[in-house]
């Protein structure tokens, strides 16, 4: 795919190369290459079963934790780092990368808790330091005003969306250069949605945003980069707004103007 | 239509006999045993009965009346007044009262559950948090399901086989009969734990493994995969995300499920028999010389004085408080040690709640 290497800046932040993904027989990613550039959001579309979010688990390995899943070959290097070498620690690697999944899932704990369980995995146990954490997570998420007179009550005392935000804060509480969004509005109504979108368009100033969306507009309004993938296979990457008017193949046309998926 | 409404009055019959059965058990220990707790003056508790030891009742006529004494009361009584001349009947453990078995009973319960529970959850997060199947995982759940139906009586056994004649002790020398590793400073005898708190508390606890286990694994599968996902992500080790965020979650079910166990563990009277339980012991159990000696010494038991009482002496009006005295104090402790993880689980849903 020539157009891509054009709209893609020098340094990529993420780079897989020639990835090919087996769970047990099943090949689920075949040879996809693809770069995606720092400090912009891309979003990966494609219909169900297509290895958007298998590739977007690769990046912070949490395919690891699935038994039959393996790379048969290929590599992904996020800053340049290739993350399977042996000397890399899957731990600091997911630090580096954080990740925000489908369905809001707070800790049982509170809304405070919540947030500075990253920080505290990393041995910080300043109370001023922790407060301010949770203080520019907070703020950084959009979510300060709405909680900070009960920072000590339950976080699963707050709506969807904002269970979701929340969980947008203890991901960037940690300070990653990477957040990966696996379908984070799939749960939520269109106002929540909107909310989050918007937090995205912030937060790709300080990170890069890779999301996975069923939502060919939430693709559109949210992302700088698209990313079509079908049966494994990427099909497709460029800029959204080309992938969106004039896509180079008849395929992401096809899925993009609703005639399948 | 008829053959309809007599099968389901079939069914209802069969649904209230276990009614029936429950209130003719406890109904009838409570009526009896009441007696004996109870009493009508002030404290109206029988403190004699809750906190003595056992002792012999003596039952003899003088002057004409017919008196009823304890052992240590019918010495005072032949220092003060003689040996009373006709004929009169004794009757052991009936006298006095049963502290030293709810003292054994308690003993017995924590020691046995702590160890159960801590072996038992640890095989639980392993098997259900680290393990990914294969030939050895099957055979460990073969084991447990296994172990479960194996008879209390076979426990007792197999812990007096292990425990109580095999297990390793330490020695200042070889212990002559039994295999012996010395060990520079020591020697490791093979010459087995005796029939003591330790012998019984392990027989127990390989018990109510199985169920441990069970309710373990069970309450960890309830815990979202999202928590520990996110724990993950967020940079945790896998040992971190349990301890953080599974365990903590799990465990009001655990402990839910282990209830079942601490009554197990509290009224059988098999594996403790051959283990460590004493028909009678003077002393009680922290009357010892070296705090070690805590752990190496029998203990009397509340099931265990229960089947001494009811099926070593004779039955008469005069040894049935003792029996059902003792059966009702056996249910209450059971019921306070269940009362207590009832209250500490519900403290725990409190605080985690999805």
């Amino acid at each position: 795919m020539p157009s891509q290497t054009e709209s893609v800046p020098s340094s990529p932040m993420i780079e897989v190369e020639n990835l090919n993904f087996f769970y047990g027989q099943t090949q689920s990613l075949h040879g996809v290459n693809l770069k995606i550039p720092a400090k912009q959001v891309t979003a990966f579309i494609g219909p169900s079963g297509c290895g958007k979010s298998t590739l977007l688990r690769c990046f912070n390995r949490m395919n690891d934790l699935i038994e039959t899943a393996r790379i048969a070959s290929g590599h992904i290097k996020i800053q340049g780092v290739d993350i399977h070498d042996p000397e890399v620690d899957v731990i600091s690697l997911r630090r580096q990368v954080g990740m925000v999944f489908q369905k809001s899932n707070p800790f049982p704990k509170s809304i405070y808790q919540n947030i500075s369980y990253g920080l505290e995995l990393q041995g910080v146990k300043n109370k001023q330091r922790l407060d301010e954490a949770v203080e520019t997570s907070l703020r950084g998420a959009a979510l300060w005003d709405e909680v900070k007179d009960r920072l000590h009550t339950s976080g699963l005392g707050l709506s969807g969306g904002q269970q979701q935000r929340l969980c947008i804060a203890r991901a960037i509480a940690i300070q990653p250069a990477v957040i990966l969004m696996d379908e984070p509005c799939a749960a939520l109504d269109p106002i929540a949605t909107g909310k989050v979108e918007e937090l995205i368009q912030q937060l790709k100033h300080d990170f890069t945003i890779v999301i996975v969306t069923h939502s060919m507009q939430q693709a559109g309004r949210c992302s700088d980069q698209t990313a079509f993938f079908y049966l494994g296979k990427l099909i497709e990457m460029d800029v959204t707004q080309k992938v969106f008017t004039n896509p180079a193949h008849k395929q992401t046309e096809d899925y993009i103007t609703g005639r399948f998926g | 239509m008829r053959a309809e409404r007599l099968t389901f009055a079939g069914f209802r019959v069969a649904t209230y006999a276990i009614l029936v059965a429950a209130t003719l058990i406890f109904g009838i220990i409570f009526v009896k045993g009441s007696g004996t707790v109870f009493q009508q003056t002030f404290p109206f508790v029988n403190t004699a009965f809750l906190t003595q030891s056992p002792e012999t009742l003596h039952v003899f006529e003088w002057e004409g009346r017919k008196l009823e004494l304890g052992d240590r009361a019918f010495r005072a009584f032949i220092e003060e007044k003689g040996n009373p001349t006709v004929v009169k009947e004794t009757y052991v453990y009936s006298a006095g009262g049963i502290f030293p078995c709810i003292v054994g009973t308690v003993f017995l319960v924590v020691g046995s559950m702590s160890i159960a529970l801590f072996v038992g959850i640890s095989s639980a997060v392993f098997l259900n948090e680290y393990s990914r199947g294969g030939r050895l995982v099957d055979w460990v759940r073969l084991a447990i399901l296994n172990l479960a139906g194996v008879p209390s009586i076979v426990f007792g056994l197999f812990g007096f086989g292990l425990f109580v004649l095999f297990a390793p002790v330490f020695g200042p020398v070889p212990d002559p009969g039994h295999i012996s590793i010395p060990l520079g400073f020591t020697y490791l005898n093979f010459s087995g734990w005796g029939v003591s708190l330790m012998a019984g508390w392990f027989t127990l606890a390989f018990m109510v493994l199985p169920v441990v286990i069970t309710a373990s694994e069970e309450s960890l599968k309830a815990v979202p995969k999202g928590f520990r996902d996110s724990s993950l992500a967020l940079g945790a080790t896998q040992w971190e995300t349990v301890r953080t965020n599974v365990l903590p979650y799990a465990m009001p079910g655990i402990l839910t499920s282990s209830i079942l166990g601490i009554a197990r563990v509290a009224g059988e009277t098999a594996p403790i028999m051959f283990t460590a339980a004493y028909v009678v012991r003077d002393r009680l159990p922290w009357q010892v010389d070296k705090a070690v000696d805590v752990l190496f010494q029998g203990v009397m038991a509340l099931p265990y004085h229960i089947y001494v009482v009811s099926s070593k002496i004779p039955q008469n009006d005069y040894t049935e408080h003792v029996q059902f005295g003792t059966a009702f104090v056996f249910l209450s402790v059971v019921l306070l040690i269940a009362l207590s993880s009832v209250i500490l689980r519900s403290r725990m849903r409190a605080r985690y709640r999805w």
